[in-house]
Parts: C-alpha cells; sequence; structure tokens
C-alpha cells in the first residue's frame, strides 16, 4: 500500500536544486495539502549535502535520489526508464516537472508509457475538491490564448510548469526529509540515444532568469550594433541583456538570450523593453516582470499596453542620456 | 533513405493579436475571413531537414498530415517543395484526437507504410505548441527519439543530431530507424520553385482512413482526448502605462531616467 503523494522530478545544477525545482516543490506542497498527499522528490546524479538540506526544508517528504552513473548526464532514455519505474513503485496522482529541457523530452514520453494525462507548458495547476480532478491553464497560439483543461480523475497527470509560474514555499529551517536511496542504474535496452558532446553558451555574468534587472531590444534596434547600445544601459543598471526573436533569427544576438514562448521566461523586478512592439510570443515570456518599462518609435506599439512606464521616442536619441544619467547618480 | 515527414496545417501564427478571436462558447478560435491556414513552420523547417538528407544521400520522402480542411493545401506545398509523395488522414473518427490521438494515427500509417528510415517533426504546432506528438510517435514505435533539432547528419546508418538545449546545444548520436524533432535554429525553409508547384499538383493523393491504417476508434477522436479543453480565453494583461514626456528627447530621457532609478530594485 503506497501513500497518497505528488512526484517532482527535481533538477539540479551545480550540486544544489535548481530554481525550477524549488518553485515545482512549493507547487507540489500547496496541492498536497489540498489533495491529502505527500511530496516526493526525484533527482538523479550527484546531489550535495545543502541540496537535500534545501530539498527538505522546501517541503519535500522523501527524497528519492538515483544514483547510478548511468544517470549522471542527461539522457532522455535514463530518466524516462526511472520516472516510469519509480511512478509504477509508489504511485503518485501527479507528476510534476518544469517546462525545461528535461520536462519536454520526458513528460510525453513517461505519460505514454504508463497510459497518463499529459498536459505541457502548464502556467497554473489547481486542485477541483468537488470533482476531484486537477486542473490546469497553459498559454496555446504563441501566448495569443491561455488554454484550461479538466483531468479525469483517478488517473495520473505527468504535467510540466512553467518557469516563475509557482512560488516556492517559505523554507523551514530544521524540517527533515526521508532519503531512499535508488541503487539500480538503468535497463540497458532502454538506452537509444547517446550523448556525444555538450556546447554551453554562457552568458556573463548573471543568468537570465535569474537577473533582477534586464534590459531587452527587439527587431526595433535594426543591427547587432543596436545591442551594445543597450548592453552599456544594462551594464550601468546592473543587469542584464534579453532579446526578442527577430534579434536572434537576424543572428544580432546568440539565442541564449532570447525571451518568450520559444526562448526563456523571466520575471525580473525590472523590465526595460526597446524597439519591442509586443508580439504575443515576446509578451508570455516576461508579463509578469514586477515593473515594466518601454521605449520604442511607435505610440500604438503593443508593448505600452503591459508596461507601467513608456516613452515614445527613437531609441538612438534617448538610451544615451539614460546611460549617462544612470552613471551620474552612481558617483 | 525512407523519410517520412508529418506536417499540419495552422492558422497562421504571424496573425496580428487583434485579429484573433476565440468563440468562448464552443472554445475555438475565430479564424478570421480570408486568412488561410498554413503548414505550421516547424513542420516546414522538418520538410527541408528531409530534402536536405536526401540531396545529400538520395532517398525517398513521404509526407503525412492529418485532417480535411486545409490538409491538402499544405501538402501541395510540401510537394511542391520536392517531397515525392504524401498521404491524407481523414476520418471522422480523427476529429479532435488530442496529442496521443493524433501520435497513434500518425504511428499506425508509419507501421502501414513499413518502410521507413528516419521520421521527422515539428518540434511543436504552432496552434497548441505542446510539442508532444514526434516524442509520442517515437514511443508508440518503439523508436530513439531526439527532439528540438538544428542539425542532422547521416554517417554510415548512424544518425548524429545537434539539438538545441537551455545552455547551448547538445551532440547525440542514434541509430536508425529513429524520429527527430525540428527546431527554427536549422535554418531557412525554401520556397517552391514554379516547376515543384507544376508538378506537384500532378500528383495524386491518396486519402487513408481509420479501417485503412486499422486504427482502434476507442484511442482516436474527441472522445479518447484524456484531458479535455474546458476553456479557452483571450488573456488580458493589459497596465496602466504612465507616457513619459517633455519638450524634447533629451528632457523626455532624464525625467524617464529618475523615474527609472525610482523603481530600480
Amino acid at each position: 500500500m503506497t501513500t497518497k503523494n505528488i512526484l517532482v522530478f527535481g533538477e539540479v545544477e551545480k550540486g544544489r536544486l535548481a530554481p525550477i525545482t524549488k518553485e515545482l516543490l512549493g507547487g507540489a506542497r500547496r496541492l498536497s495539502d489540498q489533495v491529502g498527499a505527500g511530496v516526493n522528490l526525484l533527482v538523479a546524479g550527484a546531489l550535495s549535502g545543502e541540496s537535500l538540506q534545501d530539498a527538505a526544508e522546501f517541503g519535500t517528504d522523501i527524497i528519492y535520489h538515483a544514483t547510478d552513473p548511468g544517470y549522471g548526464e542527461f539522457s532522455s532514455d535514463a530518466y524516462s526508464f526511472l520516472a516510469v519505474e519509480l511512478c509504477k513503485k509508489i504511485d503518485p496522482v501527479l507528476c510534476l516537472m518544469g517546462q525545461t529541457d528535461l520536462g519536454r523530452d520526458i513528460a510525453p514520453r513517461i505519460a505514454a508509457r504508463l497510459g497518463a494525462g499529459l498536459c505541457m507548458d502548464c502556467v497554473e495547476v489547481r486542485f477541483d475538491p468537488a470533482q476531484n480532478i486537477f486542473v490546469q491553464t497553459r498559454p496555446a497560439f504563441g501566448g495569443k490564448a491561455l488554454a484550461e483543461f479538466s483531468s479525469p480523475a483517478g488517473k495520473l497527470q505527468v504535467n510540466t510548469i512553467r518557469a516563475k509560474s509557482m512560488e516556492p514555499a517559505a523554507t523551514q529551517a530544521g524540517r527533515k526529509s526521508e532519503l531512499m536511496e535508488i541503487k539500480e542504474g538503468p535497463d540497458p535496452s532502454a538506452i537509444k540515444t547517446k550523448l556525444v558532446s555538450v556546447k554551453v553558451l554562457e552568458t556573463d555574468g548573471i543568468k537570465l532568469e535569474e537577473a533582477k534587472i534586464i534590459v531587452a531590444g527587439g527587431g526595433g534596434l535594426g543591427s547587432a550594433e543596436g545591442f551594445t547600445i543597450i548592453k552599456e544601459l544594462a551594464d550601468a543598471l546592473g543587469g542584464v541583456i534579453g532579446a526578442t526573436r527577430v534579434p536572434v533569427d537576424e543572428n544580432w544576438v546568440p539565442l541564449s538570450i532570447e525571451i518568450g514562448q520559444t526562448g526563456k521566461i523571466v520575471s525580473p523586478d525590472l523590465y526595460i523593453a526597446i524597439g519591442i512592439s509586443g508580439a504575443a510570443q515576446h509578451i508570455t515570456g516576461m508579463v509578469s516582470s514586477k515593473k515594466i518599462v518601454a521605449i520604442n518609435k511607435d505610440p500604438d506599439a503593443n508593448i505600452f499596453k503591459i508596461s507601467d512606464l513608456g516613452l515614445v521616442a527613437d531609441y538612438k536619441t534617448v538610451v544615451p542620456v539614460l546611460i549617462e544619467k544612470i552613471k551620474e547618480s552612481a558617483r | 533513405m525512407e523519410i517520412i515527414v508529418c506536417i499540419k496545417p495552422v492558422l497562421d501564427p504571424d496573425l496580428p493579436p487583434a485579429k484573433f478571436t476565440v468563440d468562448g462558447k464552443k472554445n475555438e478560435v475565430i479564424p478570421p475571413e480570408g486568412v488561410p491556414f498554413v503548414m505550421s513552420p516547424y513542420d516546414a523547417l522538418a520538410v527541408e531537414a528531409a530534402l536536405r538528407i536526401k540531396e545529400a544521400q538520395g532517398g525517398k520522402i513521404t509526407v503525412l498530415t492529418q485532417g480535411t480542411k486545409y490538409a491538402e493545401e499544405i501538402m501541395r506545398k510540401a510537394l511542391a517543395m520536392g517531397a515525392d509523395e504524401g498521404v491524407i488522414l481523414s476520418d471522422p473518427a480523427f476529429e479532435d484526437s488530442d496529442g496521443f490521438g493524433t501520435a497513434h494515427v500518425l504511428a499506425q500509417t508509419v507501421k502501414k507504410i513499413g518502410k521507413f528510415d528516419l521520421i521527422l517533426c515539428g518540434r511543436q504546432a504552432a496552434d497548441w505548441d505542446a510539442g508532444v506528438v514526434g516524442s509520442l510517435i517515437a514511443e508508440y514505435l518503439n523508436i530513439p527519439v531526439v527532439i528540438r533539432a538544428k542539425s542532422i547528419e547521416v554517417l554510415d546508418g548512424v544518425l548524429k543530431i545537434e539539438r538545441i538545449s537551455t545552455n547551448g546545444s547538445e551532440v547525440f548520436e542514434l541509430g536508425l530507424p529513429a524520429l527527430v524533432t525540428l527546431s527554427s535554429e536549422m535554418g531557412q525553409v525554401r520556397i517552391p520553385s514554379g516547376w515543384g508547384i507544376i508538378s506537384a499538383a500532378k500528383k495524386q493523393v491518396p486519402k487513408w482512413g481509420a479501417t485503412d491504417i486499422g486504427t482502434d476508434p476507442s484511442q482516436t477522436g474527441a472522445a479518447a482526448a484524456v484531458n479535455r479543453l474546458v476553456k479557452l480565453y483571450v488573456p488580458v494583461y493589459e497596465r496602466k502605462c504612465e507616457m513619459v514626456t517633455g519638450k524634447d528627447p533629451a528632457e523626455a530621457a532624464a525625467r524617464l531616467t529618475e523615474k527609472i532609478l525610482a523603481i530600480k530594485p
């Protein structure tokens, strides 16, 4: 007899729990209190003692740690195998993972193998106690629409969750969780793809998703040189630069700084949008920023509708003034 | 190299938000008049990837698409780009399938075709954006899968796939047959030539239904959908925007700076 539980497939970055995993644990904790379930966390690969403590303090009841070297690096085949085996054993009512490389890859595969319900890129998962079901909300049509789905009662749900959609739970210092080691490795016959190399495009300094200030540029910047100007503004403010789809497609900037439906989802304290018209596919990736400032030549640009502060101007004339004034104020 | 490509007609994703409306009673998008559906752009990349492989080492490209409305149009486009053959999967039993149902229809069709080395799909359809059908087809056929590829190389029966990841890219090796989904980093999609359009128009495209491919009726259509759409709506994200002005751009910029400094974390 297994206890009713929600399973979070966790991710580890440099030996510590990834921010998305803390968010998922927060969401799982809140849902589990409504459902009357425990929160279990599955993690694979090397893990520091601090992350185990993090997991406990962020609300995990049982940590399943897969320690076999076969789980040491990302493998869609191995991780799908691992998640399926654990789900068969502990029979969760809900399996949550991030809408990340891992989640995009394994969620459909796990759902297919377990005959589970599947909903990708959810911005909300709530529990409807009257029907005893989970209800998911997710963007569709490039962020132009939101869709709400109801899931059948009594069937496992595999859901991936968009970054910044769930709040991490308040940490409870000294909270304990049970640690279960999964020693068995993946079935060799399950491994059909081999990872041969990894290329990491490092953005200098702070990660886009964790930045407090982002200065983003769109097609309106007109060239790669435009990004040199806004980089200077970002530096003056102590922030980082981001971009919409167009500058990435035009090769002005690397893919790693794209914000939006097909890029990163961000939620900084301050988002300055320069030369960005405000296409749905971009807005869906930054709309939850605390304060949004827009600079655009076109007074009718959609971006102003979702901004707190706006300036109608050519960025080339006003951004240098901003840089100078901000530098002055820092002196 | 026998390549199968799966494509889907979608409402043009470049449609401006002002023209995008939803019927809240039916939970459906209302397609604006005179705006045709297009081949989902990621699927067009899959057709392009197939053509590049065929050009490099020969082979045959078969395109599959599901549905009645606009299926014919996008199929002609894929053939005009250079695909060899096509099949339209059309049956009332297939309509309003979810990702599982769609993948079931496509996997059954692949089984009927029998001979294949590689299946290519777009990373996600530009309407529902779920990005699951490729992976599900691979699961149903029990073949290896890599999603969000930017390049595909075939060397001595081994696939070498570079795929995009959050922090850059990863290279995988896998055997054939396999399924790969394509991402926009792959590059430009060709425009059909006049000759391509003429020869595509002459091609016969068979329509196969549930009995032709032997689908299980309990696995397809709206009734088989696992999670059900209960509400579709256009989100309103509006904020009250304070427009900053000045006698000239420099003064406006100076004022904006003060306001930014006041809210800066």
